[in-house]
């Protein structure tokens, strides 16, 4: 299993340096200028000047190289020393720095990570908590009204985009009732009971946006796999020794089926940092998918190339934990 | 008559009880502000973009600035310099601004001479990529005279000499917070740039870029009883529907920026009765712009588009004329802007002075003339209803961004122009691009890889002179300068340039303001531009927010300190 990881994770870092480049490529190849936001009332020879100052006179090679150092030596190590708070482990120097706001992008996506966490993650964790019971006892019960309402809901969630029921939402529950604020407040600080209502307010139609969409998915993989494993020979030798159904079904069944949806619910995990993109720009919380989307359309080169090698890692780093969790619940797989 | 008067006395007191119950700083409370593109950074010298300059002028403000009717006020200046009052030199090469008394920034220190000259350092250090160097185009130097005055000197004789230090684009800085952050450093002072020290009525308490940003009262305002409001939310972000809807349907916000919505959906925000939609004209146009040189893509990279190689079709007048004549401004408006447009024949719509009648006649639609003006020029009706001339077919190549309104306007300009027999090939282009001005794009304004393309421009302050240059032969983008260029319609008339030269030399208001006219007639009467709406400025405020006073000369929130909650 040691040698497996560590295989993995050597593997993972030409697999990153050939995305990294990749991203960059694609990005110095698209069209789009990080000057096309400025009014055509600046003339071409200060927007050139402008352009140099970004340091985009440079050649493309020279440039990547640059970013790659910042982004594998002194960004992390600002962010160690953010996090232990040891001063002498910063890298002096510049840092990667965003076109549109000449800021730290590390500092940037420090800011804008909690709003994320706290909504996307939120609603997965809530998603979970919900999909799984409905699929247990939608299998249990398969064909029953419970098994034919939650199939129906779980349509429900997989068809309707969000892009579909946030708008919906805002106009039922805000215009019409009034009951959520449609801009939520990035600056509140839970301090207080008022405060945490308020919080609690603002976050939950983009929260039940996303509960809908994760738990659709969980559900039909959860009930799928308890299906599976209901019809198995060991289930029938369970009840012939005369256990209850309720073991046999939470602690035979259960555990058997979890072992695919935790590798789905694993996959997913980097999601949740991406954010939800678009349920973000709908309700204005200003999380990473909202950075993200904002950069591209301002041409943003650092941001959306850091951005996107943060998300890239992710979803490597989840992909060998979701391999890794398969061989710790399934002592069937062996990597070794 | 006693009691009368003691009656009279109390009314006038009851009167005033509003009046003081605003007099003291900060009374009216929390201000909520939405801008539905958010600010990046608070220095307007680093970024050009409207949402930066505005958001960072309610802190840092310049000597002065532009009212609501397009006059010069002295803000942080004593009075405006002019010729008549010695302020400005008689051979129009300086100028000498005196800074009020006891000015304070809002750390508490003294406002001196040193920051405005530091000011105009900051954005005319050559690696500084300075976005307003525009503004300090031949600024020779800054000479500090006393504490409170400075003198700029300009390399050549300016008639309009009030480029540096005014308006929101181009304020006074803080000297001690950006003195180590000039040219290449400039970027690098994230903190200087986040959170400017200034002289305005507020300050920054904390800025998260690209969301939100919070300020409260500048205790060290020049005026005790004002800013009225103690705090504001600047919230930045989303889109313009839902901004308009936080102020007009739900009240969550007292003020949303610049909503450029359809007409309809304004109106039906409006009657949620929380706000209302406000509206004021400046200089921005809507045009289309006609492309004088060939951009066939049969044509070699190095000539196409370029004057080397004239239009085969839009270099005859009369197809130019027949093509602005077919067009119904008047529904234009209605459809795209309701109360934020008019329909324009004009480039330069504004300020009074500039503004010529000699081309209101494009205000008619006139499809007969638009048709015997294209007989006249040899085109005749083929088969399919398309003119034809000796074998080919009048098509056009309309080119514009990406925007329900302009995707509007080209879907009934092709039925106008279909109907006086010119095709209309459709394209639209993601503003990004199309604005991006990257030499390797097809698909960029200044490269025009179309016959015809629309978007909207303006200029800043109320001098057209820059404006109007745009339009001098040499100007236009093409290979060798790598497609940067603002004569963007490739047009070339020597007696223009010397046109523009003469109003660069004159100095009196009426004079600029008839060669101004006679530069606009010419471009309009050419044919060259086809303007269609003066396309004004829209914001909506609460109904709970007074003293709001649109400006589309300077900042929106140029009299911030002056709002109040009724």
């Amino acid at each position: 299993m040691f040698t497996f990881t560590m295989r993995r994770l050597l593997l993972a870092i030409p697999t990153l340096l050939f995305i990294a480049l990749v991203i960059f490529l694609l990005l110095e190849l698209s069209p789009g200028d990080p000057m096309s936001d400025m009014p055509l009332t600046i003339p071409p020879e200060v927007r050139q000047q402008m352009r140099l100052a970004l340091g985009l006179g440079e050649a493309w090679y020279i440039r990547f190289y640059k970013w790659l150092y910042l982004f594998s030596v002194v960004e992390p190590s600002h962010v160690l020393a953010n996090m232990t708070g040891y001063d002498w482990l910063r890298v002096e120097g510049q840092r990667i720095l965003s076109f549109q706001t000449r800021s730290p992008v590390a500092d940037i996506i420090a800011q804008r990570l909690p709003q994320t966490l706290w909504v996307v993650g939120l609603s997965y964790l809530f998603g979970i908590l919900v999909a799984v019971p409905i699929g247990i006892y939608s299998a249990y019960r398969q064909y029953s009204w419970f098994d034919q309402a939650g199939t129906f809901v779980s349509m429900v969630g997989f068809s309707l985009p969000t892009f579909f029921t946030g708008p919906l939402l805002i106009l039922i529950c805000s215009i019409c009732v009034g009951w959520f604020p449609i801009i939520s407040d990035t600056t509140l600080v839970v301090d207080s009971w008022a405060n945490f209502l308020k919080q609690l307010r603002q976050m939950a139609m983009p929260v039940f946006v996303l509960t809908l969409y994760n738990a659709a998915q969980i559900t039909r993989f959860m009930r799928a796999s308890m299906l599976d494993n209901l019809t198995q020979d060991y289930v029938r030798t369970a009840r012939a020794k005369g256990m209850t159904e309720r073991i046999v079904v939470l602690v035979h069944v259960l555990r058997n089926s979890l072992i695919p949806v935790v590798t789905v619910i694993a996959l997913g995990i980097p999601t949740i940092f991406t954010g939800a993109i678009i349920t973000e720009q709908v309700f204005r919380v200003n999380g990473l998918g909202a950075l993200l989307i904002g950069a591209i359309y301002g041409s943003d080169i650092p941001m959306v190339l850091t951005l996107s090698v943060v998300f890239a890692i992710l979803i490597v780093l989840f992909n060998l934990i979701a391999d890794i969790l398969y061989a710790v619940l399934d002592p069937r797989i062996r990597y070794d | 008559m006693k009691r009368t008067m003691a009656l009279f006395g109390a009314a006038t007191a009851l009167a005033m009880m509003p009046l003081a119950a605003h007099a003291e700083r900060g009374a009216s409370g929390h201000l909520n502000i939405i801008y539905w593109q958010a600010p990046s950074i608070l220095n307007p010298y680093l970024s050009g973009g409207t949402k930066d300059v505005e958001s960072s002028s309610l802190v840092l403000e310049p000597l002065a600035r532009y009212n609501q009717n397009g006059e010069l006020v002295a803000w942080l200046a004593e009075s405006i310099p002019t010729v008549e009052n010695g302020g400005v030199a008689e051979d129009l090469t300086s100028i000498t601004w005196t800074l009020r008394e006891g000015l304070l920034w809002s750390d508490g220190t003294p406002v001196t001479s040193a920051d405005v000259a530091f000011s105009a350092e900051y954005c005319m250090h050559p690696e500084g990529g300075c976005a307003q160097a525009a503004r300090y185009q031949d600024v020779e130097s800054v000479e500090i005279v006393d504490e409170r005055t400075v003198t700029v000197h300009f390399s050549v004789p300016k008639p309009v000499p009030y480029g540096p230090f005014v308006t929101a684009q181009s304020p006074i800085i803080q000297r001690a917070q950006f003195e180590n952050c000039t040219g290449a450093r400039a970027p690098e002072c994230t903190d200087a740039n986040f959170y400017p020290i200034g002289t305005g009525a507020f300050r920054v308490v904390d800025f998260r870029p690209n969301d939100v940003i919070s300020f409260e009262a500048n205790q060290n305002y020049r005026d005790p009883a004002l800013p009225h409001f103690a705090t504001i939310t600047f919230k930045g972000g989303g889109d313009a529907a839902s901004a308009g809807r936080a102020v007009m349907e739900t009240g969550e916000m007292d003020y949303a920026w610049n909503l450029q919505l359809a007409p309809d959906v304004i109106a039906t925000m409006a009657q949620g009765g929380r706000g209302v939609p406000i509206s004021a004209f400046g200089t921005l146009v809507e045009r289309i712009e006609v492309n004088m040189t060939d951009p066939s893509p049969d044509l070699p990279p190095e000539i196409r588009s370029t004057r080397a190689a004239p239009h085969p079709v839009l270099s005859d007048i009369r197809v130019r004329e027949a093509l602005s004549r077919a067009i119904d401004r008047e529904l234009l408006v209605e459809v795209g802007y309701g109360q934020a447009g008019r329909p324009s024949c004009n480039l330069v719509p504004a300020p009074p002075i500039f503004r010529s009648d000699a081309n209101d006649n494009c205000l008619e639609q006139d499809l007969d003339r638009a048709r015997a003006l294209l007989d006249e020029a040899g085109w005749v009706v083929g088969a399919d209803g398309i003119r034809v001339r000796d074998g080919r077919r009048l098509t056009i190549d309309y080119m514009t961004s990406t925007n329900a309104v302009r995707q509007d306007f080209q879907a009934l300009i092709q039925q106008w122009w279909r109907e006086i027999g010119v095709e209309a090939n459709l394209r639209n282009i993601n503003a990004s691009v199309f604005f991006g001005g990257d030499p390797g794009s097809p698909d960029t304004f200044q490269k025009f890889y179309a016959d015809v393309s629309m978007y909207a421009n303006n200029f800043p302050g109320t001098d057209p002179e820059a404006y109007l240059g745009a339009y001098r032969c040499g100007f236009e983008p093409r290979p060798e300068t790598q497609w940067q260029g603002e004569n963007i319609n490739r047009f070339c008339d020597p007696a223009y340039d010397a046109l523009h030269l003469q109003l660069a030399q004159t100095a009196s208001i009426e004079e600029r303001g008839r060669i101004g006219r006679e530069l606009n007639d010419i471009l309009m009467q050419n044919y060259i531009i086809i303007p269609l709406v003066d396309r004004g400025r829209l914001s909506a405020h609460s109904n709970t927010l007074g003293g709001v006073v649109l400006n589309t000369w300077d900042s929106e929130l140029w009299n911030v300190a002056e709002w109040h909650r009724l």
